[in-house]
Formats: C-alpha cells, sequence, structure tokens
C-alpha cells in the first residue's frame, strides 16, 4: 500500500491484512506501556480542513503510539480560498518534511487528488473526505465486527479470518455518508452482506450498482426478510438540516421509521451488534437505551479505531517502500 | 535462518535448494536442544524462575520444545505456563530496508516475566540485531531479574555486543552464504541446511532473520 | 490585400481544385492545377488537404473584459485561428457583463484590432445575467457589434415570463436566444453528472431532467410565441429526443452540442481531476450515443466548442473548488473528425454544415458559413485529414491549459485558416493576423 484513500482500492488479502496487523496492535495497547518504537523519526502530519475532534485525537494518538512525530494543522476557518489552502499547505508540509498526511477535507475526492498531485511525496491517509469516503472507519467497523462474530475470542482464531457470509444492516443518510460507501465496498471485500436502508431520499442515484441490496423496510431488514438473518446492524448518522432540505419530513418521523430503538434491536438475533461511527444524535436515529444496551458496540469502535489506525500507519510507513 | 516471516520469501525445501547441504539432521537437533535444554537447567541452578521466550515464528517451537525437554528432567517445571513468544517486529530498526511484516503475537506467559528468568528463544544468531529488538521488546513488557540467549545456531557476522549464552551449534559461514532452519512444526522436517553462495538470488532477506 | 492560389485542395472532401483567393473574395475556382498564381501571388499547395468553409463557433468564452488572466481577445482569437475559425461568438459573461452596447462594442473592437478573425459578441439577455429584467437587447443589436445572439449562458433564464418576452422582443431585429438550460433547484450544488459515479464518487448531482426540463418549456414556449430558439450545450439523450420533437411540430428551433460531449464521459471524473469538470457536465456512454446519431440526423444542428479557459490555479485543486470549464478551439475539429467523422456519422460537408455553415446562419453572420464558391468572401480552412497529433496544452495559443484532451492523440490538423482571403495559419502555426481593410463588414444582415 502506498497511500490509503478508499476501501474500494483494498484486495481481500490486503483488507485482511490490515485487520490482522490491528489485532497485534490492539494487543500492545493492553499493555502498561503502550508505546512502541516503530516509526520513530517519521514525522506524520493531521491535517484537517473539517472538525473532527474523534478522528483527529484517534490518529494522534495512533501516531504518537507508533513514536512518530505529530504536527496537527488544523486549516479552518484559514482566509486563503480552499483550493490554494490544499495545495499551498500540501507544499508547506512537503518542505517540513511530511512523511504521511492524515487529511480530512469537506471535498469529496481532495485525498485522492493530494496523493496524485504531487504536491507531497508521503503517505496519504483519507481520514474522510465530503461525501465520499472513510476507510479507517470501515476498517475499524470490520475490525469490531470480526472480533465479535469470528472465532471464540481468541485472537489466534481471527488471524487470517474475513467476515464470509455475514450480514450487516446499514441505516441512515447513505446518500451523505461516507462511512457507507466505504463499509459497504469493504464489507463486500470481506465477503459480508450488506443491506442498506434508508429513506428514498437519503439513497443516492445508482445504488443499485453497489454491491449490496437497499431496502427502505428497516423493520423487514432487521427480521431478516431482505437478505437473511442479520449479525449486526449499524446506524449511520442523520444531520437535522436535512430535514430543512426535504429529505424527511420530520425528525419524528424519521425515527419512528428509521431509528434504532431498544424493540427493533430484539427483531435480531442474540449474538447481533450494534455499531454507530459517532457522533451519535440519540433521540434521532438512536436511542439512548440501545446505545448504551448489551449489543452496542459503540465505545468498543473508539478504541479499536486506535488499533486500526496504528495497523494503516505501520502498513504504510514500515516497509521499504515508505 | 530461519525461515521466512510473513511477507519474506517462505522457506523452501532442500529439493529446492540444490546447492544446500546438511549442517544438521533430525537427530542433531535434537540432540542440540536437549543439551540446551540442560545448559540452562545448570546456569539457572534449577527451574526456579525460569521463563521461555521464543521469537516468532521458529523461535517459539524451539522454546516450547526446550520447556518440554526441561519439564522432562524437572517435573515441576509447567512448560505450558513458563513458555512465550515475543514478537520484536515493532521494535526492529530495519524496517523501511525491508518489505512490511506483518507482527506476530506477543505472548507473556502465564507466570509474567517480572522477576524471572527469561530466556530468550531464536534459531539463527547473525547480526544481533533482532536480539537488541527483543531486549527492547521485553523492557516495554516487564523487568525480568535476567535475561539470557539461547539460539540452535550461531553463525558470527555480529554487528552489535551480543552473545549467546546457549548454542546449539556454531557454525562458521561467509556472510555470502544462507542458512536455513527447518523445524517440523513449520517445515515438516527438524534440519540446519547451508546453501552456497552460487545459489540464486533471492527476492528480499530470505537469510538468517537475525540481520 | 494579399492573393493566394491554393492548389488542389478538397472543397468539402469533393474532388480537388485550385481556389484563387483575390481582394478578400474567391475569385476563380478550377480543375487541379490548370491556375496559375499570378505575380506576387502566394502559393499555397494543398494535395490531399480538405478545404472548409472557416469555422464558425457560437459558443466560444473570451473572458475579456474582467479576467484578462484567464484569456484575452488576443489569446482566444490566435486559438480560434489555430483551430480553423474565422468567426466567434463571444459569449456575455465578463466582467462587467456585455449586457449594454458599450461592452459588446469593446469586445467587437478588440476582435478587429487583433485580426484573428470576426469576434462576434453575444449579449447578455438579462442585466448582470441575474435573471431580473432584461438587458437593452435592441441597442446592442443596433451597435457596431450588430448583436444577434443573446445568452446570459453560464446561468439559465429561468423565469418563464422573461425567457418568453426575450423570445418575443428579439424577433424585431432577427435575434435569437440562446439557452443555457439548466433548473437551477435541481442543480444547486451540483459537480458532476448525477447517475452511478457520482453516487460511487460522493459527488453531488447535476440530473439529466434538470436540462430536459427547461429544454421542453422553452420550446413550447418558442412554438407558442412563434420565435426562434437556440439551445446551448445539449448533453443528454432525452435533450436530443425533446428537440426532435419540437422540430417535427414547427418549432423554430436549433441546437448546439459541444465537442467534448461527444467524446469523454463521466466515468473520467473518477480520478477527481478537475480538468473534466466542466457544465453541463460529461454524462454517460448513452447521451454519447444519442448526441451523436442527434448530429447524424440534424437533430442538432451545431457544433460549438464552448470554450472556457481558466487560469492554472482555478483548476490546480481539489475537485468542489474548481472552476467549470474546458478549452476547446484548437481542438474542436479534430475531436468532430474522431467522434462523428470517423464513425461515419458525417461527411466534409456535414463538418462544414454544422461547424460553418449553420452557426453562421444562427449567428445571421452573411460573410461567412459558404461553400467556396466563387465570388463569396475567402474564408477557409485546410484540413490535413491523414494527420494525427498528440495535445499538449502548454503548447496552444489560449492561455487556458485546462484542455480534457491533453496527451491524446487526435485526427486530422488545420494546416491553414485563411480570413477574408489573409492567411492568419499557414503550415499549422499561426502566419499574421488580418489588419486591412474589410470587404465584409460585421454588422451585416443576413443576405444569404
Amino acid at each position: 500500500m502506498r497511500h490509503l484513500l478508499s476501501t474500494a482500492d483494498l484486495s481481500h488479502a490486503e483488507a485482511v491484512r490490515v485487520l490482522d496487523v490491528a489485532e497485534q496492535m490492539a494487543a500492545t495497547q493492553q499493555r502498561e506501556i503502550k508505546k512502541l518504537p516503530t516509526l520513530r523519526g517519521r514525522t506524520v502530519v493531521n491535517l484537517f480542513f473539517e472538525d473532527s475532534t474523534r478522528t483527529r485525537i484517534s490518529f494522534e494518538t495512533a501516531a504518537k503510539r507508533l513514536s512518530a512525530d505529530v504536527i496537527t494543522f488544523s486549516a479552518k476557518g484559514s482566509s486563503v480560498s480552499k483550493g490554494e489552502s490544499l495545495k499551498d499547505t500540501a507544499l508547506t508540509l512537503q518542505a517540513m518534511g511530511a512523511d504521511a498526511v492524515v487529511i480530512r477535507h469537506g471535498s469529496s475526492g481532495a485525498p485522492l487528488r493530494l496523493a496524485r498531485s504531487g504536491w507531497t511525496s508521503g503517505a496519504v491517509l483519507n481520514a474522510g473526505d465530503g461525501t465520499h469516503e472513510h476507510p479507517t472507519q470501515a476498517l475499524l467497523d470490520a475490525f469490531t465486527l470480526r472480533r465479535h462474530l469470528v472465532g471464540g475470542g481468541d485472537a489466534a482464531d481471527r488471524v487470517g479470518a474475513d467476515l464470509a457470509g455475514r450480514h450487516v444492516v446499514v441505516v441512515g443518510d447513505v446518500l451523505h455518508s461516507r462511512v457507507a460507501r466505504s463499509n459497504v465496498h469493504l464489507l463486500h471485500v470481506l465477503g459480508a452482506r450488506t443491506t442498506l436502508v434508508a429513506p428514498p431520499t437519503l439513497l443516492p442515484i445508482g445504488v443499485e450498482t453497489w454491491p449490496c441490496e437497499v431496502s427502505y423496510d428497516l423493520d423487514a431488514a432487521l427480521a431478516g426478510d431482505v437478505q437473511g438473518p442479520v449479525d449486526a446492524v449499524m446506524a449511520l448518522r442523520v444531520q437535522l438540516e436535512r430535514m430543512d432540505a426535504a429529505y424527511f419530513p420530520s425528525a419524528r418521523e424519521y425515527s419512528r421509521r428509521y431509528g434504532i430503538d431498544a424493540a427493533r434491536l430484539g427483531l435480531l438475533p442474540p449474538h447481533a451488534s450494534l455499531l454507530h461511527p459517532g457522533p451519535m444524535n440519540r433521540g434521532l436515529e438512536i436511542t439512548a437505551e440501545a446505545a448504551d444496551g448489551a449489543r452496542s458496540r459503540i465505545v468498543e469502535q473508539v478504541t479499536n479505531g486506535v488499533a486500526v489506525r496504528m495497523a494503516a500507519l505501520y502498513l504504510l510507513l514500515a516497509g521499504e517502500d515508505a | 535462518m530461519a525461515g521466512a516471516r510473513p511477507g519474506e520469501v517462505p522457506p523452501t525445501t532442500p529439493a529446492a535448494h540444490p546447492r544446500s547441504a546438511t549442517v544438521l539432521d533430525a537427530a542433531e537437533v535434537s540432540r542440540a536442544l536437549t543439551r540446551i535444554a540442560h545448559e540452562v537447567l545448570e546456569r539457572n541452578k534449577g527451574p526456579r524462575g525460569l521463563v521461555l521466550m521464543g521469537v516468532p515464528r521458529r523461535g517459539t517451537h524451539l522454546a516450547r520444545r526446550l520447556a518440554e525437554r526441561i519439564a522432562q528432567v524437572e517435573p515441576a517445571f509447567d512448560a505450558e505456563a513458563c513458555t512465550g513468544s515475543l514478537d520484536v517486529t515493532m521494535h526492529r530498526d530495519d524496517l523501511r530496508r525491508n518489505p512490511t511484516r506483518t507482527p506476530e503475537p506477543t505472548r507473556l506467559p502465564a507466570t509474567g516475566i517480572d522477576d524471572a528468568t527469561v530466556v530468550l528463544v531464536d534459531d539463527v544468531l547473525y547480526s544481533g540485531r533482532t536480539v537488541r529488538a527483543a531486549l527492547d521488546a521485553l523492557s516495554d513488557l516487564g523487568r525480568p531479574r535476567a535475561v539470557r540467549l539461547a539460539v540452535l545456531v550461531d553463525r558470527g557476522h555480529r554487528e552489535l555486543p551480543i552473545r549467546a549464552d546457549h548454542v546449539g551449534k556454531n557454525l562458521p559461514t561467509s556472510t555470502a552464504e544462507r542458512v536455513f532452519v527447518h523445524l517440523a512444526e513449520t517445515d515438516g522436517e527438524d534440519a540446519v541446511l547451508i546453501e552456497g553462495p552460487t545459489g540464486e538470488p533471492t527476492e528480499g532477506p530470505t537469510e538468517g532473520e537475525d540481520r | 490585400m494579399t492573393t493566394t492560389l491554393v492548389r488542389a485542395a478538397r472543397p468539402l472532401g469533393a474532388e480537388p481544385r485550385d481556389l484563387l483567393l483575390r481582394d478578400g473574395l474567391v475569385a476563380e475556382v478550377a480543375p487541379p492545377r490548370t491556375l496559375t498564381a499570378p505575380d506576387g501571388a502566394r502559393t499555397v499547395e494543398a494535395e490531399g488537404l480538405v478545404a472548409l468553409p472557416g469555422l464558425v463557433d457560437l459558443h466560444t468564452h473570451l473572458r475579456e473584459p474582467g479576467r484578462e488572466d484567464a484569456e484575452t481577445v488576443e489569446t482566444g482569437t490566435r486559438a480560434a485561428a489555430l483551430g480553423g475559425f474565422t468567426a466567434v461568438h463571444a459569449m456575455a459573461n465578463t466582467a462587467p457583463v456585455a449586457d449594454t452596447a458599450g461592452v459588446v462594442e469593446q469586445v467587437w473592437r478588440l476582435g478587429r484590432e487583433a485580426g484573428w478573425c470576426d469576434v462576434r459578441p453575444v449579449g447578455a439577455v438579462t442585466v448582470g445575467l441575474e435573471g431580473q429584467r432584461l438587458a437593452e437587447l435592441g441597442a446592442m443589436a443596433d451597435s457596431a457589434a450588430g448583436v444577434r445572439v443573446f445568452s446570459d449562458d453560464g446561468k439559465c433564464v429561468f423565469d418563464a415570463v422573461l425567457m418568453r418576452r426575450a423570445l418575443e422582443y428579439v424577433k424585431a431585429f432577427d435575434g435569437v436566444v440562446a439557452q443555457h438550460a439548466q433548473e437551477p433547484r435541481l442543480t444547486e450544488g451540483a459537480q458532476m453528472n448525477e447517475g452511478a459515479v457520482s453516487g460511487v464518487l460522493g459527488l453531488r448531482g447535476w440530473p439529466a431532467v434538470a436540462e430536459e426540463a427547461v429544454i421542453a418549456r422553452d420550446v413550447l414556449l418558442a412554438g407558442h410565441v412563434g420565435s426562434r430558439l437556440h439551445v446551448c450545450h445539449l448533453s443528454t439523450a432525452g435533450s436530443v429526443e425533446i428537440v426532435r420533437w419540437a422540430k417535427a411540430r414547427g418549432v423554430d428551433v436549433t441546437a448546439e452540442v459541444t465537442p467534448h460531449h461527444l467524446l469523454l464521459t463521466d466515468e473520467l471524473v473518477r480520478g477527481y481531476d478537475p480538468v473534466y469538470k466542466v457544465n453541463p457536465p460529461l454524462r454517460t456512454d448513452d447521451d454519447v450515443r444519442a448526441l451523436r446519431a442527434g448530429v447524424a440526423d440534424g437533430t442538432i444542428d451545431v457544433v460549438a466548442t464552448d470554450h472556457a479557459p481558466h487560469p492554472v490555479e482555478d483548476k490546480d485543486c481539489e475537485w468542489s473548488a474548481a472552476a467549470m470549464g474546458m478549452t476547446g478551439l484548437e481542438t474542436a475539429l479534430s475531436v468532430v473528425v474522431q467522434a462523428l467523422v470517423e464513425p461515419g456519422h458525417l461527411d466534409w460537408a456535414g463538418v462544414a454544415r454544422v461547424m460553418s455553415q449553420t452557426p453562421a446562419r444562427i449567428g445571421r453572420v452573411a460573410s461567412q458559413g459558404g461553400a467556396l464558391q466563387v465570388g463569396e468572401a475567402a474564408n477557409l480552412v485546410l484540413v490535413d485529414p491523414a494527420a494525427r497529433w498528440t495535445v499538449d496544452p502548454a503548447a496552444m495559443a489560449t492561455k487556458g491549459r485546462n484542455s480534457p484532451f491533453a496527451g491524446r492523440e487526435l485526427p486530422a490538423r488545420v494546416v491553414a485558416t485563411f480570413w477574408e482571403g489573409h492567411p492568419t495559419v499557414l503550415d499549422g502555426a499561426l502566419h499574421s493576423p488580418n489588419t486591412g481593410p474589410r470587404p465584409a463588414e460585421a454588422g451585416s444582415t443576413w443576405t444569404r
């Protein structure tokens, strides 16, 4: 891997490898001394054109646990126009000797543009671009699912395993969700089935070409009537502003039809997990009872995020190609 | 050498090394391990506080075999509880010179390593860099009372001030030669092979893991 | 004035002829190698070359006044001459907007001074392109620039009443409204064609229906008030169908397509390279096929470049921040050959029709769009149909480096361009501007 821009670029072997490396990284994070010397002397720049405290802190922690030097550059509110600032900022970072650039940008494709433009020679990690992709989120979701769905709880059983035959329901604002796009690709590569559930207004034109099924009926999907029994359900964040653009009539109607609550979780088999990429709108796409319930893996997702990002940084920076 | 870690070219069977010669056969490997087991016990004055940590992948198997031999001599020694594996990938200083390696699991023995006498076990001792990384990795996991080093083969060419306490066989080599350790667990047989400098070049560092 | 003997060119791709260009006119046409060059005349050996009437672009952005960093009348018309054009229609979205007689006359005068081709300013339909009040269309028509084409291009004249009034009003001076068909609400923040690719890329979609709905309304309006309507840059299969239907009903509508919409699709957007960002956006294979068929059967009347140069910084950035538009003057003919001639949709006479004769008729440019007959103004281009060349934006005359064809090998190359008998281009390179007296003045009315 030279860059991590999209889960669509990952082969089965590469995806499994990230998860396997993340297992070892996660193991090191259980120890008293969590820091590893692996990336000593390497510089990782966090380039955040959009606010995202969670993702930024997760990447920062991952890089620091690997002993990389971390520079965080928050370009939000910069007075230069967006286009100039991406190129000029990238050139500045290049001059400073960045080995990797972790970029969060509001414009879809900005990380790919950065990787291909020649503005930086470092590895580019997409930390979320517009409504395109958020590959490390999908990888940590898959990592979390594999931990719960594969093997008997021993890491050795999971190494090398994919998610073949598993079924994940993703519900929410698919249209604007980079998490959904990254998950659909990755779950497909890992052999899982995906069912996207959303009101028709929040599904992109062309979704029928994606490697997944689509339903407008959450209860039917959860009850297994769309693609069989469900192993996990993932609720996506829904922004209230979407209401103003007539994507759905009201928060109340949305949560009635597409919100995850305890009753809906009751439709699932006993082993099924609940995921959410955060931050949650409690009371809109998810109830507090569901988010804090026994099936919820939401806190664990955050923990796993550090291990998965350590794995990504390690794989991009440690080898001879880096 | 040891065989390949993931990401390296895997070791091949002797048939694929027409120019290789057998240095130790299965019986000799077995005798060497038995001798090392006795040496370890003697040096430690018994099994008390003894812990064996193998460096993956072949060192892990060698550590388990040594522990079993120790248990045969000293039934009080719990081979399972006193054996672990120590992955050193994340502590290596040569990561950028090689293709990316996938780290192997590190398993601490049930007894822990604090105040224990840790015997690091690896298949081949070469430059000493793997052992250096292992010592660093170990210090992040706890504080042993003492650390010793046991290797099946010492082929010389040290680049760091490191020496083994227990050696199965000292094997003078040239740096152009390559040493292969085969174990039943990973390669279907026990043997140590040496291949001359005329051997076909292979991609990546297939030579002794310990460079 | 110069006299030139063009030897053994194939007019409109037909049998070779010698053409004598004298005093700005086609003076003689005779069988090959039968004419001798008068004393002091230039002889152009044109064996194997196709002669076409000088190309007329109905849709060019010259950017001056206001965005001289992107293009000037001088650089844009040099590009036009190299592309084989002898007339371009300069779009009104300049700064200030070409919505008064003063601005259109300024552009027209800059064109005359440059001397590379006829510059025909397009007047804005509404003041400041704001879609609120009609600009002084009559004043622009009566100005020295003699404006006949009116367009808010870049923006749609979306208000139905305003569109109706504009269609009606320009009848008084034989003008035409050229509509940029784009339903504004359906395309808010739109970044690319809405379809399978936009869904995957997470870029906001520009749906075909946003173009088709406006075209449908406008052809009905034009039919209702009995006006002629020109539709800019058709990009969808549905738009072709609507225009075909309207023509069958007798509506006086003409339609144009750009070279890039005849060759490129939205699959190119997958790399997020803003050189492929354009409005209307690149569409699908099905649309490309329908557009080509539309030109072949005459539903689409003209190919116009929508030449839209941008400074490097407006494209050297992330997709959503990038400007929309592509350069096109220097590649248009080659792209038409690849997209329409090579697959057999058009012959050379057809190329002359869609790139010269019909656009001249729509723009009411009397002196252009001829058939290389004796007595016509000597506007012609010599094309080497066998040449192949690789597009290099850095080698172009336009200031814009935003050619979507960069690095592509294209067929057919412009060898020479004559504007009113004067060679603006010879041997594939710029020769000299035409600064002499004009036999045919701009602003003249349609007489053919």
